[in-house]
């Protein structure tokens, strides 16, 4: 029973990573960058969704204000890569990657700076409330962490493989130029992209609120949900939900099974043994670029 | 409108970065034609298309489409007004299918019983593609990667191709065959062909007028027959040599236009 209960919690914190891992993954594999504020991404879009949600703020309906927080994030990451992100067009990555690390600072501090450093937690039906399976027992908001990550992932795989615009999001990645040509408009695709990857995050960061408490460095989170979009394969959308689960699932297992302290390094020593023993992640995508 | 050929290019200037790679060229492609662009390495051929299909910005000069100017015009608003680069090097999506490759070239369009049915017409002059259409792109031979590229092209229904060395890296026998199916497209769907190669014999072969484009200017401009006879392009495009009666080269290698 305990067994079970460390695997449900853990796949619920799995799920967390990896619904940021997977915006990671969607801004990595349409623009070749690696946006390091995706963790304070879902931060903001926790706290957009408090500010719509708590009575002390907005006082709206859960229900109301979690799609409002979705729009918010969208608009932004959409605006993120319009008025910042396309200047550095043709940069170098490391360009890319230090201004996002930028980026993410300037996040957390507007938020610290309006909504407060302490912990508050998110006004949220799913708080609190409790599942019986039988004689098992889970919280409603694990529950429903795990539910929404599966569905969210496979509408992500549906809109990539089935509409046009993600088969054109697929094709302005694997080949930029060859999309020029196409007439596909590069630059507003990536800044879809980016728009996606803010809408996911703002489910995370929902989520994550609905279980928890969230404070402005909640974002740092964004680093081992790296280590799980690595770990998978980055590039990779099951990859990313994978390796947010094993990240997910070691911690409570390692703090539960072994000496203090372990579980916090436990991730990052499986991230180790990930890139020396298959580099690319467990689900590569296997293909090399042609010269 | 009416006397004015399809493409007109005006006096276009283009760098990369300092090196200026167009100095000034200008150019007529008649509707229905096929007008091919001879010329060595770095003579700017493929500046020149990128150009026109907005890629790359011109510096100075005018590219006249259907009587509007495109100078400087974002790609994707150059394919909507009907024309298309089918890219040096096939440039396909490699993960991507057969069939996904070709809808990708239709991107731009939207009525999707237009782009179904020009998918069938694609497949019915390159009936491999048919076959290996589930199959992703990266993994098609070189010579069925070309067809794609071409196939993928005519998605977008052009008024003009922009064709950039389709013979490259190609064995003699795909070459012929491709460039069979180029001549078939410009008489049977009426598409405009601009052709970019270094491969003189089958460019002059399917085209009906010809440039020579060398260090970013036009230095010769002929009907294709009158090109295939001159003495330049056969010595230095078609390596016809010019025996004198001693059995030796010509002394003395001036190209006419220097």
């Amino acid at each position: 029973m305990l067994t079970l209960q460390l695997l449900v919690s853990g796949l619920a914190n799995g799920c967390v990573y990896g619904l940021i891992a997977l915006g990671f993954v969607l801004i990595y594999k349409a623009t070749e960058a690696v946006n390091f504020a995706q963790g304070d991404f879902m931060m903001l879009g926790a706290f957009v969704a408090l500010a719509f949600a708590n009575d002390d703020w907005a006082g709206l309906s859960f229900w109301i204000a979690a799609p409002l927080a979705m729009i918010v994030m969208g608009v932004f990451g959409y605006l993120v890569d319009m008025a910042i992100l396309r200047r550095m067009f043709g940069q170098s990555q490391i360009a890319v990657v230090i201004l996002t690390i930028a980026l993410g600072f300037v996040l957390r501090f507007a938020a610290g700076f309006v909504f407060g450093h302490e912990p508050v937690s998110l006004k949220s039906p799913m708080a609190g409330q409790e599942v019986r399976f039988g004689g098992l027992v889970l919280g409603l908001d694990e529950v429903s962490i795990i539910v929404v990550t599966v569905a969210l992932t496979m509408l992500l795989w549906l809109v990539f493989a089935r509409t046009r615009l993600g088969v054109a999001m697929q094709a302005a990645s694997q080949n930029q130029l060859a999309a020029y040509y196409m007439g596909i408009p590069v630059k507003r695709i990536h800044s879809l992209t980016w728009a996606l990857s803010g809408v996911v995050a703002a489910i995370a960061g929902i989520l994550f609120a609905s279980k928890g408490s969230i404070d402005p460095s909640t974002g740092l989170l964004g680093i081992k949900a790296f280590a799980a979009s690595v770990i998978g394969g980055l590039g990779s959308l099951p990859g990313a939900l994978i390796g947010g689960l094993i990240v997910g699932l070691i911690e409570p297992f390692a703090s539960y099974y072994l000496a203090a302290g372990y579980s916090q390094i436990a991730p990052y020593l499986l991230l180790f043994l990930v890139l020396v023993f298959r580099p690319h992640g467990i689900l590569a995508q296997i293909h090399a670029k042609k010269v | 409108m009416s006397g004015e050929p399809l493409l007109v290019v005006r006096n276009l200037e283009a760098f990369y970065g300092p090196i200026m790679a167009l100095r000034g060229v200008s150019l007529d492609v008649p509707a229905g034609r096929i007008v091919t662009v001879l010329g060595a390495n770095g003579a700017g051929k493929t500046t020149l298309m990128k150009t026109i299909s907005g890629v790359m910005d011109p510096e100075k000069g005018e590219i006249r489409f259907e009587g509007q100017n495109i100078a400087g015009a974002e790609p994707d608003r150059v394919v909507r007004s009907g024309i298309v680069h089918v890219p040096e090097g096939r440039e396909v999506f490699p993960l991507l299918s057969v069939a996904e490759n070709l809808r990708m070239g239709a991107f731009t369009r939207r009525d999707s019983a237009g782009i179904a049915a020009d998918e069938e017409l694609v497949y019915s002059y390159f009936p491999i593609l048919k076959e290996r259409r589930a199959q992703a792109a990266g993994t098609l031979s070189g010579g069925q990667q070309q067809m794609l590229a071409i196939g993928r092209g005519l998605m977008a229904r052009p008024k003009l191709m922009l064709l950039d060395e389709p013979s490259l890296g190609l064995s003699p026998l795909l070459v012929s065959e491709i460039f069979h199916i180029i001549g078939r497209l410009n008489r049977e769907q009426q598409v405009t062909m601009m052709l970019v190669e270094q491969n003189a014999k089958v460019a002059l072969d399917a085209a009906h007028f010809g440039y020579v484009l060398e260090l970013g200017r036009i230095v010769m401009a002929d009907s294709a027959e009158a090109l295939k006879q001159s003495k330049d392009i056969q010595e230095f495009f078609l390596g016809v040599r010019d025996e004198s009666p001693r059995g030796q080269k010509r002394w003395k290698q001036r190209k006419t236009w220097r």
